[in-house]
Order: C-alpha cells, then sequence, then structure tokens
C-alpha cells in the first residue's frame, strides 16, 4: 500500500508534469534543431516566434470566445491554433524574406545568421509586446481535469491523490501526434527526405534538383508550426508570459545539444531528460520517501536544489553529456 | 570588395572624429534642448552618458573576446552580474553578528563543494571510474549541504529586516571595481575551463546557462546579498547631493554659473562619475590596444583567422582563447561592479538578458567588431537610442495615430510604445548587419 | 569568401551551439536560369565550346577551352594539377561564369541554365568529393538523385542495383558508413537516378583502392556501351586513356591535345609529361 502510495505521489508531481514540460521541451527543440540542420544557424528568435505564435492564439482565443465558440471540454485556444500557425508561418517566412535570404544568397558564414537572429529576436520581442503586452495570462478554458484528486481518491482508497490535469494530457497527446507526423513527413515523404538531404549536403541536394528556397521555406514553415504549437501547450499548461518564453530558449537549446544538434530524435529524447531532471532535482522527495521508508526521519525536504535553479539543471545536464559524448546522445546532423 | 575597402581606409582618419563629434551634438542637445525629442536637462543628458560609457566597458570586455578572439559571449549578464557582487561584498560595512552566525561554516562548506568537483576531477583522470566519480559526489554534496544549509540560515535569521546577510569587508569601494573584475575572471575561468577544453566548441550555450545560473544564485541566495530583496546604500566613491547643497561653497559655487543647488548638485555628481568612469574606460582601451599590438595580440589574431594554421604552427589555440575568455570577462565585470556603484543599488532582478546581453552584443555589431573605438561609439550610440526611444517611441506614435478619432486601438497603441524601442534596436542591428556589416568603426 | 563573411572575419564559426558548417553549400542556388537558345548544325551531343572563365570575380581561370563528347562514347580529360580540369567540368554544369564561348547539349544552347536546370535537362554530375548524402540510406540517395521525376522510378532504382550489387546488399544502410569505393558507386548510381542524358563524372576514382578502380572503370564502360554518353575527368592519366574514345589535355585552363585515347598514348611528349614514360 505504501509502495502504491509513493508510486501515486511521484506520477502526481514528478511523473506528469515532467512528462507534459517535457513534450514542450522537445516541440521547441525540435523547431530549434530543424533550423539548425538546415539553414545551419542557432536561431535566438525561436523563443520569441514561440512567445508571438502563442500571442497570436491568445488573441485569436479571445475572439472566438467573445463570439461564443468553444470546444467543449477541450480549450478554444486549438480551435485557434491552426490559424495561428499560419499567421505565424506568414511572419517567420516574412522575417527569411527580409533578413536571413540576403545572407543565404551571399553564402555568408552561419555567425552572421546568428547575429542576424537576435535581431530579429529583438523585432519579435517588440512585436509581441506591442501585440499583447507583457502580463501574465491564463487563456485555459474547458475542462479543467480528467482526473482530479478527490475521484482519484474515491476511485481508489488511496490517501494520496492524483490529478491529471486536461492540459497535461492535451499536452502529450498533441505532442506525440505532431511528433510521428513530423517523422513520418521526414522519412517517409518526398520532400521531407529533400529537407534531410538538404541538411546533409546543399550542393548535392541541388545536384539532384531539389529546389533550395523550397527546403528553406518549408524549414520555416515547419518551425513557426512547431514553435506555436509548443507556446500554446505550455501556456495552457502554465500561464502566457512573454518573458518566460525568451527564458524557456535556455532548456530548448540544451534539450537539443544534449540530443544532438541537427537530429530530431535526438530532440525529443533531449526535451524528456531536461525536463525529467529539472522536475527531479527540484522536487522535495520528502514525501515519497516518507511511504517507502517511513522508519527514516529526514531533516528537511530533500530536495537536491531551490525549483528556482531549475535552468542549472539544464545546464549540469549539458555539460555532462558533451562531456563524454561531444555529439550529444544521437549524434549531432541528420534531420 | 577591393575597392570598398580602399574606400574606408580614406574616409577611416576622418570617420571616427566625425561619429564622435555627432555624438557629442546629441548629447549637448539633450543637456540643453527643451523639446517633444530632448529634454533639456543636464542631469537626464549626464545620466545618459554615465550609463552609456559603463556599456562601453562592457561592450569592450565583449569585443575583447568576440573581437579578438572571435568567441560568442552570451552570457554578459551573468558576468555582470558577478561584478556587481563585488561591491556589496567587499564595499559595504559588515553586518554585525552575521559572521559569527555561520560565516566560517559558510566558507568550510563553500570550499567542501569547490574541493568536491576538484577532487571529481583528479578521481576521474587517475581513475576513469564513473562510479567512483559519482560517490564522490554523493558524499561531497551530502557533506555541503549539512555544512551549508544551518550557516545559511543562521545568517539569514540574523537580523533578517535590515541585512540576513552576510555583509561586506568595509573596505573603499573603488577596490572593488577590481574585485569585481576578478569575480567575473574567476566565472569565466570555471566556465571556459569547460566549454573550451571540450573536443568541439560549445562555448555559446555554456555563457547562455552560465549567465541565467549567476544571476539566478543573486535572486536567491539571500544571504549573499539579500535577493531580491535589494542591497541598498552602497557606498559611493564622490560625494553626496544632498553633502553639496549643505555645503556654501558649493551653493556660491552653483549660483555664480547660475544654476540652483540642487540641480548643480546633480550634475557636480554626475561629473564625478563621469571622470571616474572616464579613466576607468581610456586605461582599459589603452591595455587593450598595447594587447593587440603586442606580439599575444598578433598571435591572438593569427589564431582568429585561420585556426588551423595557428594549431599547425603549434599554438596552444584552447589556452589562447581562454586567456582572452578569461580577460574579457575581467573587463564585464569591473563594468558590472561599476554599474552597482552608480546605481547605489543591487537589484537582482533587473538583471536581464535582453538588456544586458543582446543590447550589448547590438552595441559591438553596430561599433565595430574589432574596433575598441568602434565599441565605445557602438555602446553609447546605442544606449542613447535605447534610452530615448522610450520617449521618442510614444511621440511617433502620438503624431501618426493623431488624425484617428479615440478609440481601444489608438489607446492600445499608445499604451504599448514605449516597446517600440525593442523593435528599433533590432531594426538597428539588422540594417547595420546588412549594410554596414563591419559597423561604424570597421577594423583596421 | 564573400563580403559578408569579410565582415566578421573568421570568428565564431568554430562554436557549434550556435553555428552548423557541415554539409553548408557553394552553389548559389538563389541565381535564376536564363532562356535558352538552338544548338548548332553537326554539334557533338555535349560540347562546351571556347569557355574562358573563372569563379566569381576572381581571375580566368579557363582560356578558350573546349570540351565534347559524342554519343555512346567515353571522354576523359586529363593534365597535371592545377590544369582547370575540374573547373572545365564545372563550367561545363554551369558552377562558374563563363566569359566567353558556350555550352549546347542535345541541340540546344544552355549557356545561360543554372546548375538545377541543367539537371533538369538531363546532365548528370557526379562531384568529386562529398558526392552522397551521409545521413541518408543508400536507398535514399538514390531516390533523391530521382527528386525531379515523377514516374515510377524502380525499374531504374532495379537497374542501378544490377550495375552495383555491391551498394544493393546495403539498401538500408546510412551511405556515410559505407567504404571509400562503394560511396563512389552511390554517388554514380544517384546521378544515374536522374536518367540522364549524359553522365559526368569528376574523378570517380580519387582515393579508392586499385581493384576497386578497375572495377569501377568497367562499369563505367558499362554504363557508355548501354549508350549513355560520359564525360570524366581522371588523375589516373594512363588508365583514363585505355577506355577514352576521345581524351582532352588541358595545361593551365587551355586544351594541349585532342585526340582518341590510342592517338595520345602514341604520342611523345604525352607520353613523357603526363604517362611518365
Amino acid at each position: 500500500m505504501d509502495i502504491l502510495n509513493a508510486l501515486v505521489v511521484f506520477l502526481n508531481f514528478v511523473f506528469i508534469p515532467a512528462a507534459a514540460y517535457g513534450a514542450q521541451l522537445a516541440l521547441g527543440a525540435l523547431g530549434v534543431t530543424l533550423i539548425y540542420g538546415i539553414l545551419r544557424f542557432s536561431n535566438f528568435a525561436h523563443g520569441d516566434t514561440m512567445a508571438f505564435g502563442t500571442a497570436i492564439v491568445i488573441l485569436l482565443t479571445w475572439g472566438l470566445q467573445a463570439l461564443g465558440i468553444s470546444a467543449g471540454p477541450l480549450p478554444t485556444a486549438l480551435i485557434a491554433l491552426p490559424l495561428g500557425i499560419a499567421l505565424t508561418a506568414l511572419l517567420v517566412l516574412g522575417t527569411d524574406r527580409a533578413v536571413y535570404r540576403f545572407y543565404r544568397r551571399q553564402k555568408a558564414a552561419p555567425i552572421i545568421l546568428v547575429m542576424a537572429s537576435v535581431g530579429v529576436m529583438f523585432v519579435m520581442n517588440g512585436l509581441t509586446r506591442l501585440l499583447i503586452g507583457v502580463d501574465e495570462y491564463r487563456f485555459d478554458d474547458g475542462a479543467r481535469f480528467i482526473i482530479d484528486v478527490r475521484t482519484f481518491r474515491e476511485m481508489t482508497g488511496l490517501p494520496e491523490g492524483l490529478a491529471l490535469r486536461s492540459t497535461q494530457a492535451l499536452t502529450l497527446v498533441v505532442a506525440i501526434l505532431v511528433m510521428i507526423a513530423l517523422f513520418w513527413f521526414l522519412n517517409r515523404t518526398k520532400s521531407g527526405k529533400a529537407m534531410r538531404a538538404y541538411s546533409d549536403n546543399e550542393d548535392l541536394a541541388l545536384l539532384s534538383g531539389i529546389d533550395p528556397e523550397r527546403v528553406v521555406r518549408l524549414t520555416w514553415i515547419i518551425a513557426a508550426g512547431l514553435a506555436t504549437i509548443a507556446g500554446t501547450l505550455y501556456g495552457l499548461d502554465k500561464s502566457f508570459k512573454a518573458f518566460n518564453y525568451f527564458q524557456i530558449l535556455l532548456p530548448i537549446f540544451a534539450a537539443a545539444i544534449v540530443g544532438g544538434l541537427g537530429n530530431p530524435l535526438g530532440a525529443i529524447a533531449g526535451g524528456f531528460l531536461v525536463a525529467f531532471s529539472e522536475v527531479a532535482v527540484t522536487y522535495p522527495w520528502v514525501r515519497v520517501v516518507g511511504y517507502l521508508a517511513p522508519w527514516y526521519e529526514p531533516g528537511g525536504l530533500m530536495q537536491l536544489l531551490g525549483t528556482e535553479y531549475k535552468f542549472a539543471v539544464s545546464f549540469v545536464i549539458l555539460i555532462i553529456v558533451l562531456l563524454f559524448r561531444p555529439t550529444g546522445l544521437f549524434r549531432g546532423k541528420s534531420v | 570588395m577591393a575597392t570598398n575597402r580602399q574606400a574606408t581606409a580614406s574616409s577611416s582618419r576622418w570617420r571616427a572624429p566625425i561619429l564622435f563629434a555627432i555624438l557629442a551634438i546629441l548629447f549637448v542637445l539633450e543637456g540643453t534642448v527643451r523639446n517633444s525629442m530632448f529634454s533639456g536637462s543636464w542631469n537626464t543628458s549626464l545620466a545618459i552618458l554615465n550609463m552609456g560609457l559603463l556599456s562601453a566597458i562592457t561592450a569592450l570586455g565583449v569585443n575583447m573576446q568576440w573581437g579578438y578572439a572571435g568567441l560568442f559571449n552570451v552570457g554578459v549578464v551573468g558576468f555582470l552580474a558577478m561584478g556587481a557582487l563585488a561591491p556589496v561584498l567587499v564595499a559595504l560595512p559588515p553586518v554585525e553578528g552575521a559572521w559569527a552566525a555561520g560565516g566560517p561554516r559558510l566558507l568550510l562548506a563553500l570550499a567542501v563543494g569547490l574541493g568536491t568537483l576538484a577532487l571529481a576531477k583528479l578521481a576521474w583522470t587517475r581513475t576513469r571510474s564513473g562510479i567512483i566519480v559519482v560517490i564522490v559526489l554523493i558524499a561531497g554534496f551530502v557533506t555541503y549541504r549539512w555544512l551549508f544549509d544551518p550557516a545559511v540560515i543562521a545568517i539569514e535569521g540574523n537580523n533578517p529586516a535590515r541585512h540576513g546577510n552576510i555583509g561586506g569587508l568595509g573596505m573603499p569601494v573603488l577596490l572593488s571595481w577590481v574585485v569585481g573584475g576578478v569575480f567575473a575572471a574567476a566565472a569565466a575561468w570555471g566556465i571556459g575551463k569547460v566549454a573550451l577544453g571540450l573536443r568541439s566548441d560549445y562555448l555559446a550555450i555554456a555563457t547562455l546557462g552560465i549567465g541565467e545560473i549567476i544571476v539566478a544564485v543573486l535572486r536567491n541566495e539571500d544571504w549573499l546579498a539579500r535577493g531580491v530583496k535589494n542591497i541598498t546604500s552602497i557606498p559611493r566613491p564622490v560625494a553626496s547631493e544632498v553633502a553639496l547643497q549643505r555645503n556654501p561653497d558649493f551653493v556660491d559655487f552653483a549660483a555664480r554659473w547660475g544654476f540652483p543647488a540642487a540641480e548643480a548638485s546633480g550634475i557636480w555628481v554626475k561629473l564625478s562619475y563621469m571622470s571616474l568612469f572616464l579613466v576607468v574606460l581610456l586605461v582599459i582601451i589603452l591595455l587593450a590596444e598595447l594587447a593587440l599590438k603586442s606580439p599575444w595580440g598578433r598571435m591572438m589574431r593569427a589564431i582568429r583567422d585561420n585556426e588551423t594554421a595557428a594549431e599547425a604552427m603549434g599554438k596552444d589555440v584552447t589556452r589562447r582563447h581562454l586567456q582572452v575568455f578569461i580577460l574579457g570577462s575581467a573587463v564585464i565585470g569591473v563594468a558590472g561592479a561599476m554599474m552597482v556603484t552608480l546605481d547605489g543599488l543591487l537589484a537582482p532582478t533587473s538583471y536581464n538578458p535582453l538588456r544586458y546581453t543582446f543590447l550589448i552584443w547590438v552595441m559591438v555589431i553596430v561599433g565595430g567588431s574589432g574596433n575598441n573605438w568602434g565599441a565605445v561609439l557602438g555602446a553609447v550610440t546605442i544606449w542613447f537610442l535605447w534610452i530615448k526611444a522610450e520617449v521618442w517611441g510614444p511621440a511617433l506614435i502620438a503624431l501618426l495615430t493623431g488624425p484617428l478619432p479615440d478609440s481601444a486601438f489608438k489607446a492600445h497603441l499608445l499604451d504599448s510604445a514605449p516597446h517600440m524601442r525593442f523593435i528599433a534596436m533590432g531594426l538597428v542591428l539588422l540594417l547595420v548587419l546588412r549594410f554596414a556589416p563591419r559597423g561604424l568603426l570597421p577594423e583596421k | 569568401m564573400s563580403d559578408q563573411d569579410a565582415a566578421f572575419g573568421n570568428r565564431g564559426n568554430r562554436d557549434l551551439s550556435v553555428v552548423n558548417s557541415k554539409g553548408r553549400g557553394t552553389i548559389d542556388g538563389t541565381r535564376r536560369s536564363g532562356p535558352t537558345g538552338p544548338g548548332r548544325a553537326g554539334d557533338p551531343f555535349l560540347i562546351g565550346e571556347a569557355m574562358t572563365g573563372g569563379y566569381g570575380k576572381g581571375a580566368d581561370i579557363l582560356h578558350d577551352c573546349t570540351i565534347a563528347v559524342e554519343k555512346g562514347q567515353i571522354a576523359v580529360i586529363v593534365g597535371p594539377n592545377g590544369a582547370g580540369k575540374s573547373t572545365a567540368m564545372k563550367a561545363i554544369f554551369g558552377m562558374l561564369n563563363l566569359r566567353g564561348g558556350s555550352v549546347r547539349l542535345n541541340g540546344q544552347d544552355i549557356t545561360a541554365l543554372n546548375p538545377q536546370d541543367r539537371v533538369k535537362a538531363g546532365m548528370g554530375f557526379v562531384p568529386q568529393v562529398n558526392n552522397i548524402f551521409p545521413s541518408m540510406s543508400v536507398e535514399e540517395n538514390l531516390e533523391m538523385g530521382a527528386y525531379i521525376r515523377n514516374d515510377d522510378i524502380k525499374p531504374t532504382l532495379e537497374q542501378v542495383y544490377d550495375l552495383f550489387p555491391a551498394v544493393a546488399a546495403k539498401r538500408r544502410q546510412a551511405a556515410g558508413e559505407l567504404s571509400g569505393g562503394q560511396r563512389q558507386q552511390v554517388a554514380v548510381g544517384r546521378a544515374l537516378m536522374t536518367q540522364p542524358s549524359v553522365l559526368m563524372l569528376d574523378e570517380p576514382t580519387a582515393g579508392v583502392s586499385p581493384i576497386v578502380m578497375d572495377e569501377l572503370f568497367d562499369r563505367i564502360i558499362a554504363i557508355a556501351r548501354g549508350g549513355l554518353p560520359v564525360l570524366m575527368v581522371e588523375q589516373n592519366a594512363r588508365q583514363a586513356m585505355m577506355i577514352a574514345d576521345k581524351a582532352y589535355v588541358l595545361v593551365q585552363g587551355a586544351n594541349a591535345h585532342t585526340g582518341t585515347g590510342a592517338e595520345l598514348m602514341q604520342n611523345d611528349e604525352v607520353r613523357r609529361t603526363f604517362l611518365g614514360g
């Protein structure tokens, strides 16, 4: 019984939140890794692309809510998502046309694209602020829980409760669907394979008749889609605050690098690895231990690190992985 | 391309003086002309200039790393924060009872923490056994927490309303500027040792991480600098406004120049800071230029231009990179300490990477990668624009939306107009990258 | 190096956490094609005639250089190091700026086409290095070769596998994991997948063992006897001339000797300077 209770506490406070967070990070890292693999630079504007996409989705959600449209038990944001992705993709394609394409034509060193992405980051940050401001918003509606604590207790008779919020379940379902779709696209379709070919060897892709500009456009659209979905899911699960989306850039980069930059599978693994470590290291284990080892009287909360230091966790994982596997868990570069 | 270079070479003699003169005119306008664009206050103008000079020192540090060695440091905010710690720990008067409450134990804890890492490293190089390393780390961590937690609780429990921190040493604040540099250099050594020593270079992401971590430490370790409760009353290296206003000689002196005492005291204080900052700035530029012209600097540039060749010639590239990374970070740390001294306040929540990392990058790129005077010009210009954009943005929006009828949309635009400066900075960077990628003052 | 590269010197491009230089391209993919014109009567199947030009705005490397290949034949370009052999090949493929001369294929003047459109016009090109997609499987490499085709590629795929049984056995393996010789086979196979009307090979035997080299030459002869004209640059002049219907000896970017392989093998000067006596 105590083992069951410990398991429930673990699921409730560590596993479920970490899985949802990991899915959000993985989606973000997929976008970063695709851009890195195909456009060959780390996009510092990705966090702000996520924020911008989410801001659009929120505005659309408010519009839909004002019109009285809802998705029943699901959050209204889900209806707004496709249009939000489309608008974000338009903006991102616009930045490519206005900023990045010039350097591509010049065959400029990738570092210049990194610098340009810093400029784009400023612009997008400003746009998001103009659009929605710097305040914190919650925009989840529909059913709050799939299982709430009380129902779970009544169902199982255990003293410990387990809650599964609908946003968490939704995050996992959507993330898994998106990942399956992405992998199917990259590995099974002609356009997806063309993207991988371009990432592997630009010149040879051109010599095979692949239109580089088309590959780049596709990449931006997919990255914008991933960013908007990741941002919306993160916002639904926690809340929307533009600055948090900037800060999430570090764990996202860490996830992409840990997995091996340019490798989509690695990005997913990295996302979950970073998320689980973050939650596990900053969770106070005292209750789990209390059930597993009732004879032991810990002095404190049995928390390895304060939650404020969760960014340190992604950083330490990054360093450890790079020390032992310099190319990342899954070897970089094979978009 | 060849013609391009010639053109810049022939115009470059006058380019720098002209650009600096234009900048000076902007500051004079800010100090003298009062309209919708300028404040007409010397106090405002000098305040912008002072912060601009500090940004210039920071930009010089970044320019050493980027311009001389091509290292991409995106953790500038962290090194500034590291330097900011120095005035608090060095110049603040000691907190009564704090040291007795847990000082030695705290130091011991930190020593154990560092010792554990060193031991783990030693264990790894000697035994190559992961298990031993893990055992060392776990044992070290447990000991560290056993020593650390009670010490922190004791220190933070010591007069928490006013202090609750370890306190300073009561030494001169100017000394703390040097210490700030040392702090940042130490952090840079740690991070550079790891990130530059990896088989491939992952410095950017490492600095991004360490930047966040240092700021998080500052925010949350109340024993260190009171965390988000902020430290105020950091000692000043110059006279205070109040003291000046009480001094009859100064009031007379101000009256002779036609300024009221309150305004004059502000200007006087800012001028004093400005002189201090200028001295530091010029010393750093002098040292940087001398270093660049020395054999060491020539080697740095040789490495930057062709790493493979330099490596083949037996140069230890990683070591050189580590050196320049530490030096640049030290300069950033000095700037961090100076910033806190100027504000008289350490507010960890204000350390925002957009403002303290990426804006500095805009300054370096706009000024001209690799050119020290360019970094200074870029820093002061961008800082001026950054501050004034907050005023000009709403003015512009008000002008543009003037004909529109009052509506929620117009109100929203007016409300969010101050955010225009982010867009403006992004556009400045993008335009410079596109049309003058070598910056306002290109490297020679 | 572009102006943009000069702007930042060599800075920052080592940092793997922000930049990815692997697989970067050198060909400008944004260049648009100009119109094609009519060919000339009596042209060989493919001819680069009186080509003069160099890379970008740099000095001319080719001087009035002419290379041609007839249907069903093998033409080789040989010459000392730095003679502009690969450059001549790239010029025919539209990868450098021609200041003079023209390229004509199958009765069409294609001088103004960009490389992508030359592929569509029927040219298959195998670069000397970086000629496979290393992280993709052998089969995917071949599929990418057929990217511009919309018909059923299965028969061509089988033909390529018949031609190169060694890579057929490894069709699911990542091409980057294969041996040097097998990579070259994949590279040639990829070019064949477009069903080109002419195949251009830039030093296909560079860096492979002599046994593998012989096998590759056998395959190339087989391809040519199947009716597909082959134009190739070769470092191993003797072997190349033995299989060549037509050989071009280039010196400093200009034609020095031209003739059938056998003729040139008999030529004293060619023998002395290039074939080691």
